[in-house]
């Protein structure tokens, strides 16, 4: 819930932040990545920084601790944390001032505690006063919530959790008790469960310390969630700024409506029923155990996929999700059990299928940074595969790199381009295309939104609606279960390699009967969408007319 | 060429979408914006026209005898004659010509198999890399020159036998250094993405992994090519290259070495020709190498 305290009682002192008319620029092309920011976040308050990639806004964040990434360099502006000119001061009273006046909380604390160090030397390197130190760094460790006794000081990093890891980056941004806290998507890796307890962690203690936080996020619902104020980042300048009630509500910038309606609502009021007729699977999966070595990680799993159905595979990391999908297409190989596709067992590798078993499979890779060989052209990207499933020499190339990439909403001139010359949502839809290229039976996406913009994600998701609707079976991994209740009409939710609760999309989420996808459910950060419509649900709402706008908003299933 | 249509039809869609983002500057491109690849460039490229087009200029050939031993100076001989009476200038420009084609042979070969040896290590992984690389383990166990010197001495001095003998010893070496490289690639979702659809291995290898690595592949040419130089002239110097009277600059700093003092030329010249040539080429490998390493970064997130 956004909390919308509207009173604008300000303590004795000025705001924690104050920033005025900061600009950042890139050498050497001297293009401007932040211009003009101002911004003031009082104590107590968390500032949520939203944008996409690209938008500036950890440039910015990094700049609130007058820090600044390789070849860039800040160029106007002043930066007050508290009563102290950051930007005036020298690098000596700058480095003074960071952990003391300002902490910064990073994105991965798998990298960003030190891997050699024990906790307790961690913490107390990150303390400036000497005097007390072991007291306080029990202290800050019982206020985040994690165990304050020697044994657990004595750890190191790599004997933590990713949640308890971030819990200690946390203490030792509190332990200095700055007067800001700067967090650059503190919660990105973690899973929901996970995040729900972080950021209780950072709203208490921010509100216990009554330090300023400016909270970095891509994720609107997190932000919506926890931030008092949101400003919203385009193209490196602060588009709106406001309470996060009135910003969700009535957004006046076109973008900020545009990144609002992208962001996929969860939606546990009963959704689309599938119809139900009885179509013929045409993937089943019986019985499936797979594993890496003696470590057994799936069990016991039963899908059915039929022509024209999405179903979505729900689960953490580390649950199973990608072993089970990677074993399906036959790039995980130590499997037992029934996988039939269309009335053929398949083999566990993917060299001893059938080629038009192969052809009728097709997989799409979560990163698209890392799928395309980025030594060839779209066009034979798209090409090669092709030519190869389907066997020997291509009547038409030019027709098949073009319908592919219209299918997939890109232009016929793409061809030509290498994949550095994309971006990261284009790239995705290459992807598809040479997926689609082929007119596979079964598509199996394997995270593929995880690493775009949720702009970006929901032009994904319709584009896969549209593939789902020419009758194509989808699978869909993913972790994100509000993107599940938008595209999928049944889901399997996977917990520690088991399926936990597996049927009609509206049904789970509606009336879930596990506890673990209860407690799923609940830790998904609450959005409230009350301004519009957002059109990624247009399609499943158009059936139902009698659920109005508000319906977007979720309830807590308590 | 089927890419002309397409053109026309970009040129016809073109103003309605955004012009596409250039291209990163390739390998060879920003290795010639650091000062030193130019100069080495320079280098190299005077040596190898030296030794490529000397024959062909040359005052006199490479055996005539033109004038007494050991003078600095005589009429149409500039820089003196050798320990028989020979122009040390034509000698001179005859005798890079199979020191290059030798060296540059066998910086190819071994560059050529260490590259096949280390992508099929790191790709296939188990017992096959285990064996490549363990039997690489016990190639670099022996030192080059002295690997070099135990064979020619056992079987003769031959011109394929150095190329052979120089290849494999740089073979393990490169080996390394590309399958490392490999590991890189193969963790990357477009190798699985050719896996899933069944594309053969070798193939794999070829058009997916090799033009990935060839930026690490072009330094290691260019390390490979130094060395190649600088151990063919030892080589030609310790008598195991080109048998006199053939002219060869190691062979030429051999001969001539007693009387350095009395005729520095015979000696100068083409220990300066290898001397250039090495740091000529080392001084392009190491802008090639720098270049690289703002390339490869892998993929940028």
């Amino acid at each position: 819930m956004s909390t919308s305290t509207t009173d604008d009682h300000r303590s004795d002192e000025a705001a924690a932040l104050d920033i005025d008319g900061v600009t950042v620029i890139g050498r050497p092309s001297d293009v401007e990545i932040i211009s003009g920011i101002s911004l003031s976040v009082p104590r107590g308050r968390i500032l949520g920084l939203v944008g996409e990639s690209g938008s500036g806004k950890t440039t910015l964040g990094l700049a609130l601790l007058a820090h600044c990434k390789r070849a860039t360099e800040i160029t106007a502006g002043s930066i007050r944390i508290g009563t102290t000119d950051l930007l005036a001061g020298t690098a000596a009273e700058v480095r003074a001032l960071r952990g003391r006046g300002v902490a910064y909380i990073p994105q991965s604390p798998a990298s960003a505690l030190n891997p050699a160090l024990r906790l307790r030397t961690q913490l107390r390197e990150a303390l400036f006063e000497s005097d007390d130190a072991a007291a306080r760094v029990r202290e800050v460790l019982r206020e985040v919530a994690l165990p304050d006794d020697d044994a657990f000081l004595d750890r190191y990093p790599h004997q933590l959790s990713g949640g308890q890891q971030q819990r200690v980056a946390i203490a030792m941004a509190f332990i200095g008790r700055p007067d800001l806290i700067v967090l650059d998507e503190p919660t990105t890796g973690l899973d929901v469960t996970t995040q729900a307890h972080v950021l209780a962690t950072i709203r208490s203690m921010t509100r216990t310390y009554g330090t300023a936080g400016v909270y970095i996020s891509h994720d609107m619902a997190v932000v919506a969630d926890l931030a008092d104020e949101i400003a919203v980042m385009y193209q490196g300048e602060v588009v709106e700024r406001g309470p996060g009630s009135r910003l969700l509500s009535a957004p006046e910038h076109p973008y900020t409506m545009q990144l609002l309606r992208a962001v996929p609502l969860l939606k546990t009021d009963g959704g689309d029923h599938p119809a139900d007729e009885a179509k013929t699977p045409v993937l089943t999966v019986r019985g499936l155990e797979a594993g890496y070595g003696r470590t057994n990680v799936l069990k016991d799993i039963d899908i059915e996929v039929a022509p024209g159905d999405c179903v979505a595979l729900l689960g953490e990391s580390g649950s199973g999700k990608t072993t089970l999908s990677r074993s399906i297409v036959g790039l995980h190989h130590q499997f037992g059990g029934e996988v039939v596709f269309d009335g053929a067992q398949l083999a566990p590798s993917s060299y001893r299928r059938t080629a038009e078993q192969r052809r009728r499979v097709q997989y799409i890779f979560q990163n698209p940074y890392e799928a395309l060989n980025p030594r060839k052209r779209v066009r034979d990207l798209i090409l090669q595969p092709y030519a190869h499933l389907t066997g020997g020499k291509v009547a038409d190339p030019d027709s098949v790199v073009a319908t592919a990439l219209e299918r997939a909403a890109l232009p016929a001139a793409y061809g030509e381009r290498f994949p550095e010359q994309l971006s990261g949502g284009e790239r995705q839809r290459v992807c598809i295309a040479r997926a689609i290229a082929t007119k596979p039976d079964l598509l199996i996406c394997d995270e593929i939104t995880s690493a775009l913009d949720v702009s970006v994600q929901a032009e994904i998701v319709e584009l896969l609606r549209n593939l789902q609707n020419d009758g194509m079976a989808l699978l869909f991994v993913t972790h994100n279960i509000a993107l599940v209740s938008n595209i999928a009409q049944y889901v399997a939710i996977l917990n520690s390699g088991r399926i936990v609760e597996y049927g009609p999309v509206g049904t789970v989420l509606s009336d879930p009967q596990h506890e673990y996808t209860r407690a799923l459910i609940a830790d998904t950060p609450d959005f409230e969408l009350t301004f519009a419509d957002s059109p990624m649900h247009k399609s499943i709402r158009a059936a139902e007319k009698e659920h109005t706008a508000v319906e977007g908003g979720t309830k807590r299933p308590e | 060429m089927s890419a002309a249509p397409v053109k026309s039809e970009s040129a016809a869609t073109g103003p309605a979408e955004p012009a596409a983002k250039p291209r990163r500057a390739g390998l060879f491109r920003t290795a010639w914006g650091f000062g030193r690849t130019k100069v080495g460039v320079v280098l190299t490229a005077a040596i190898v026209l030296i030794a490529l087009f000397g024959p062909y200029i040359s005052p006199h050939t490479d055996t005539a005898l033109v004038a007494e031993p050991y003078v600095t100076s005589a009429d149409g001989s500039p820089f003196g004659t050798d320990y028989l009476g020979r122009d040390v200038f034509s000698r001179f420009l005859y005798g890079g010509q199979i020191l290059l084609l030798l060296a540059a042979s066998a910086a190819l070969f071994g560059t050529l198999a260490g590259t096949v040896l280390g992508i099929v290590a790191g790709y296939r992984r188990g017992w096959l890399d285990e064996l490549i690389m363990r039997t690489n383990d016990i190639l670099l166990a022996f030192p080059q020159l002295i690997a070099a010197l135990l064979i020619m001495s056992i079987i003769g001095p031959q011109a394929w036998l150095i190329v052979v003998i120089i290849g494999v010893t740089h073979m393990p070496r490169v080996a390394r250094v590309i399958r490392e490289a490999t590991l890189r690639i193969v963790e990357q979702d477009f190798v699985k993405s050719a896996e899933a659809i069944g594309v053969p291995r070798w193939k794999i290898m070829v058009r997916e992994i090799l033009p990935n690595v060839t930026s690490p592949l072009l330094v290691e040419l260019g390390l490979r090519l130094t060395y190649s130089i600088g151990i063919v002239a030892v080589l030609g110097f310790l008598g195991m290259g080109l048998q006199p009277p053939d002219a060869d600059w190691g062979l030429m700093i051999n001969e001539n070495r007693l009387a350095i003092t009395v005729q520095p030329w015979a000696v100068a010249l083409p220990v300066a020709a290898v001397a250039v040539l090495t740091i000529g080429a080392n001084l392009i490998t190491d802008g090639l190498s720098r270049a690289s390493i703002g390339i490869d970064r892998g993929v940028e997130k």
